[in-house]
């Protein structure tokens, strides 16, 4: 037994190390300190919810709090709808399917800063360009205000993701007995009626899974927004991730950024959290 | 009659799909084309083909992205983590699924629910605290990726587990293994396809991290995508410099990803299914 506890806990320590020192103290002293004025180094004084009190009032975190949760939503609602769509081209009988998800997954493998300076060209050049040539004057000045600079920040996430949720769906897709779907198509039922009746019951899981992944990761999104935006017109893009690196770097207010990344970590638990709990709720039902 | 419906409607569909693919690529198409183009060339369009090709963009983003150097940097930073990670993710998630007792139920909750704290919520704590350390360097940022890589690792090295019989361990030890054997030479190797997602997953993420590599890694030691964000600041207005510089920066994970494309998206859809 003592044997067996020796072994248990040098297995352990690498990654209790690593996880206590890079996550967990961390997190507990940046709580403490939110609370003081803290500079980074040190604290001399202890404010209560001073800090608190002032992030509620400041029109800059609100407005990255209320641009972030319309990001999400929007970005949510058109990652499932192409990610869903995507994943029931490929898993047709067609010949170039394997090609297709190799194409549609590939913005995942290279980063949001690289990916957000690709479109940044795009929208600014290629978009002024093609505007002049048909005459469309929406097509111009993108990304120079704040309407464009969002539907910019959506449609370059949606194109990056869509083929990572097209994969969770795949991976449900092809779970459906095929069975399944010739007896219906024996029974009479067209496509539409397979599609309501069947695929997307059995793929329901998967929208749950999706949207996990698909809501946290809204919520979290920073390297797109510093590429392509970068916040601007004045903050007018800047998303809750960003105001708190702005906060704590640019402005130098270590215990004021570190109280608004408290507020962020409870809006991502919360998400995260109801979602579990949604999640298995719905496994009870099944 | 019908067959030939079914032919019909699957021809659309393929249709459709290599336009939705040609849309896809069309952004990677846009850089390349651009990319060797001149300065005066993208100001007076940037729809057509290149003239000729100005192959000293490249030279010119290559020399000024050092890139060899990032590359290196890219290379050895992900390298280790990736190690580091495999190596004390496999071992903990093996601890935790064989020991069945209250505290190790407690151990890995907490892995699993650390993996809710956004980066922000611990970001400035944690550089102040690496700072004072004197760790803000390559080293410090590896200890890091551990720390962040290790909960999602534990959780799919755990699930595995349960795929890997028991009986396995006691023949082992009745043969005279102590642990370190019996997990390296006999539960390690079956771990294989998970190592295999475990890797995949890590370096998608840590390859192209940015934020917290700025915050730790000096421009001399600098990544690829902390060096691509120097480099770009300094050819705001120069889109051919910047486009051959972003076209540079990804021809590593398109190789990457030509070699290994059936591994890379196995390894995704596992990792997020699970």
């Amino acid at each position: 037994m003592q044997n067996r506890s020796i072994w248990f806990w040098l297995f352990l320590t690498p990654v209790i190390l690593g996880l206590g020192i890079v996550v967990v103290i961390p997190f507990i002293y940046g709580f403490i300190f939110s609370f003081t004025d803290w500079n980074g180094i040190t604290a001399t004084k202890f404010l209560g919810f001073e800090h608190y009190i002032n992030l509620f009032q400041e029109d800059e975190f609100m407005d990255s709090i209320w641009f972030t949760v319309k990001f999400a939503v929007i970005t949510v609602i058109l990652l499932n709808f192409f990610g869903l769509g995507l994943a029931l081209l490929v898993t047709r009988n067609i010949k170039t399917n394997n090609l297709l998800r190799t194409v549609f997954f590939m913005p995942n493998l290279i980063g949001g800063l690289i990916l957000g300076f690709i479109w940044q060209f795009i929208f600014v050049s290629v978009f002024d360009d093609i505007g002049t040539l048909f005459g469309i004057e929406n097509l111009q000045g993108w990304l120079s205000t704040t309407g464009t600079g969002f539907w910019g920040l959506v449609i370059l996430t949606a194109w990056q993701m869509a083929g990572y949720i097209m994969i969770i769906y795949i991976a449900y897709l092809e779970n459906i007995p095929k069975d399944l779907i010739e007896a219906a198509k024996i029974d009479g039922a067209n496509g539409f009626q397979r599609f309501k009746n069947i695929t997307f019951p059995l793929v329901a899981p998967a929208f749950t899974v999706s949207m996990f992944l698909t809501l946290s990761m809204a919520f979290k999104i920073y390297d797109q927004n510093l590429s392509l935006t970068n916040g601007g017109p004045f903050n007018s893009t800047q998303m809750v991730a960003m105001e708190i690196v702005r906060t704590a770097f640019s402005d130098h207010q270590m215990a004021y950024a570190q109280a608004k990344a408290v507020i962020f970590f409870f809006i991502v638990a919360v998400i995260a959290l109801t979602q579990v709990y949604y999640n298995k709720k719905r496994e009870v039902e099944m | 009659m019908k067959k030939n419906k079914e032919k019909r409607n699957l021809f659309s569909i393929e249709i459709l799909g290599i336009v939705l693919g040609l849309l896809w690529i069309a952004p990677f198409y846009l850089m390349l084309v651009n990319a060797f183009k001149t300065k005066r060339e993208i100001f007076g369009g940037v729809l057509g083909l290149p003239e000729s090709l100005a192959f000293e963009n490249f030279v010119q983003a290559f020399i000024d992205l050092e890139f060899l150097k990032s590359l290196f940097n890219s290379v050895l930073i992900t390298g280790l983590s990736i190690l580091v990670i495999i190596l004390f993710s496999s071992m903990a998630g093996y601890a935790l699924a064989r020991n069945k007792s209250k505290l190790s139920g407690i151990i890995f909750f907490i892995f699993v629910a650390a993996m809710l704290i956004p980066f922000q919520s611990v970001m400035i704590p944690l550089v102040s605290i690496f700072g004072q350390a004197n760790m803000l360097n390559a080293g410090g940022l590896i200890f890091m990726y551990l720390g962040f890589g290790c909960s999602l690792s534990i959780f799919l090295y755990h699930g595995a587990m349960t795929g890997v019989s028991k009986t396995m361990d006691e023949a082992a030890i009745i043969d005279g293994a102590n642990r370190f054997q019996l997990f390296w030479y006999i539960i390690f190797p079956l771990l294989k396809p998970i190592s295999v997602t475990v890797g995949i997953l890590n370096v998608i993420w840590i390859w192209n991290d940015y934020l917290l590599p700025s915050l730790v890694l000096s421009e001399a030691n600098a990544t690829i995508p902390l060096k691509m964000f120097y480099f770009f600041g300094q050819y705001t207005k120069q889109w051919h410099l910047a486009l051959a510089g972003l076209t540079i920066a990804i021809i590593p994970v398109i190789i990457g990803y030509f070699f290994a494309q059936k591994q890379i998206i196995k390894g995704v859809s596992e990792g997020a299914v699970k």
